[in-house]
């Protein structure tokens, strides 16, 4: 697909790649993400991207639509290089229905036992698309197809901090207790967002993870650490 | 020795707040900010900082503070009754629009916003506070800022970059800052076109009103449906505070400064920059209709507003004495308004 420019008021414009949630239109994105953050053309504020497009964000008062457009213009232009391949993160899950409350729900609704959707969860390394609707909340996929379920109809007034979820082919760590229609299938005992690490947010996008199936007594003492400020979330990262 | 600010009465309504947290979009974070940055530059301007500092943001009713410090000069900017408590004096009411300088042991009350939804305190030097990711803004939501990204809590102290207030004579700005009136000036997009071309008709023409979900975060605005071509969800993307999001009920919401960095309700139109301020002031109740303008006549409107800001700072001038001719202020205005005619020239802002 052409590349297409929207106007989101005097401060930004979209650069949209496409209109699906895959890899390749996704990586386009990245590319010209790190393009600007290596070079920024002046006035640029920040660039904010998403599944298939990158918000650019400028200050109107020291450059217009026309000037950023063109530098981000001679950007695409520029070498289409894939950018440098995200951090890989192992984060444990403990797939424990009083820890994951739709487990039991979803088992029923796809015919799988819980073993097997925490195995099926585990079993591919997921890419981070984008990170938001809340700091560090980021948005991975792509989920096995057995586990493709649409949001609850119902979303839950509260989900708690930590719950690892699920919806359409995406999942997700809740870093805070909000609301949320995704379906709780398990907990990671690692905070994604904690405000005493020197870099808060554990996740970024074009980062990779894999699961692993934790029992309740490692989740427990993963977690007394993590609260303690004992759990230093660097022994994540795989080599 | 150190000055604080002391907090003597709760004000759950009030936090600290500077132009935005940008830079950190990409990990999720908010920007936040001053709802209202114009009044937030001017009471900055009225006490000599930079116009970005962080202030005081205050809703619905302020708090009380006491000076714990030789002296501080402070300026409040919006719809804002200040009371003054000074030993052995009866309550004093002060003007907001001008500086103040206080004692140690004063009691500054700030009582009802009334007339906009925010008001601002601005203090000269600013608050020793430490910023969090490069920025004094508090998204309370999560947490994020300086006091614990809270609002102020009764027995907080803040504290004071200046032990005392700076040389030189309280000052003023002739007017209260003008926002202009009339529609909400917007640009449509980014996903018009996911809008039937009779929800574009009415979304121009119709008046709307702030629902009582109004926050931080957005207004739901009250109106006639705003019909989708197919489905309202698109692949969440990125949002600009003044987004006009329409979820399948057809209801906008217009997003302020605490809106999430993405989301996956098409945005029919974007409040313009110059606009932002008046958005930011609305209350529950309050009506508003919307104009569609190019993105380059709101970088002009935009520009414009700068300039109009630039010339209500150059119009502060030293506080009049009550009582006789003052002809050094006399003077200086006339100066003024010959400035200020000249940088009216052309502008949809009304000037002082």
């Amino acid at each position: 697909m052409e590349v297409r420019f929207t106007s989101c008021g005097d401060t930004a414009f979209n650069v949209e790649f496409g209109e699906t949630i895959d890899r390749a239109t996704n990586a386009r994105v990245m590319a010209l993400h790190a393009r600007l953050k290596a070079a920024p053309p002046p006035g640029l504020v920040e660039t904010v991207p998403t599944f298939r497009s990158l918000l650019v964000v400028y200050d109107p008062v020291a450059t217009g639509r026309r000037e950023m457009q063109a530098a981000v213009e001679a950007a695409l232009a520029g070498s289409d290089a894939a950018p440098a391949e995200g951090r890989l993160w192992r984060l444990p899950v403990c797939y424990d229905p009083d820890l994951g409350h739709d487990l039991a729900e979803l088992c029923d609704g796809i015919g799988l036992t819980a073993e097997q959707v925490a195995a099926l969860h585990g079993s591919v390394e997921y890419f981070v698309y984008m990170l938001g609707f809340m700091p560090g909340f980021g948005y991975m996929g792509d989920l096995p197809a057995e586990l493709e379920r649409p949001r609850r109809t119902e979303p839950r007034v509260r989900v708690p901090a930590g719950s690892v979820a699920i919806a359409g082919r995406l999942t997700t760590v809740y870093p805070w207790e909000s609301p949320g229609g995704w379906h709780l299938i398990g907990r990671c005992p690692v905070p994604l967002y904690d405000g005493g690490r020197p870099d808060p947010v554990l996740l970024a996008a074009g980062d990779r993870v894999r699961f692993e199936a934790v029992d309740r007594a490692a989740f427990d003492r993963i977690a007394e650490a993590a609260s303690a400020g004992r759990f230093d979330p660097a022994s994540l990262r795989a080599a | 020795m150190s000055g604080f600010l002391t907090v003597i009465r709760p004000c759950p309504f009030t936090t600290v707040q500077d132009l935005g947290r940008f830079g950190y979009q990409e990990l999720g974070m908010p920007v936040a900010g001053a709802l209202d940055p114009v009044a937030l530059r001017l009471a900055n301007a009225l006490v000599g900082n930079p116009q970005g500092m962080a202030g005081l943001e205050i809703a619905l009713l302020g708090p009380a503070l006491r000076v714990d410090a030789p002296a501080v000069r402070i300026a409040a900017v919006g719809p804002l009754a200040l009371t003054l408590e000074r030993e052995g004096d009866a309550p004093q009411p002060l003007a907001p629009h001008r500086s103040h300088t206080l004692r140690q042991g004063d009691v500054l009350r700030l009582g009802a916003v009334d007339g906009a939804s925010v008001a601002y305190l601005a203090v000269a030097g600013g608050f020793a506070l430490a910023p969090v990711m490069d920025s004094l803004s508090t998204y309370v939501r999560a947490g994020i800022g300086p006091l614990g990204g809270r609002p102020l809590a009764e027995g907080d102290r803040l504290p004071l970059a200046f032990e005392a207030a700076p040389d030189g004579p309280d000052v003023e700005v002739p007017q209260p800052p003008d926002y202009g009136a009339g529609p909400l000036r917007v640009v449509l997009g980014p996903q018009e076109d996911r809008f039937t071309e009779d929800a574009v008709e009415t979304f121009l023409s119709a008046t709307y009103r702030v629902g009582k979900q109004a926050d931080r975060m957005g207004l739901r605005l009250e109106g006639p449906a705003l019909a989708h071509l197919g489905s309202a969800d698109i692949p969440s993307d990125g949002l600009v505070t003044g987004s006009l999001q329409v979820p399948g009920n057809g209801q906008p919401i217009l997003l302020l400064n605490d809106h999430q960095t993405a989301g996956g309700y098409a945005k029919i139109a974007t409040v313009i920059s110059a606009d932002l301020a008046r958005a930011g002031r609305l209350r529950p109740g309050d009506g508003l209709s919307f104009q569609a303008v190019t993105v380059e006549e709101a970088e002009a409107i935009r520009r414009r507003q700068e300039q109009a800001i630039a010339g209500w700072i150059r119009a502060i001038r030293p506080v009049r004495p009550t009582g006789g001719i003052d002809l050094e202020a006399l003077y200086a205005e006339n100066l003024i308004s010959g400035t200020v005619d000249i940088v009216n020239g052309g502008s949809d802002i009304p000037l002082l």
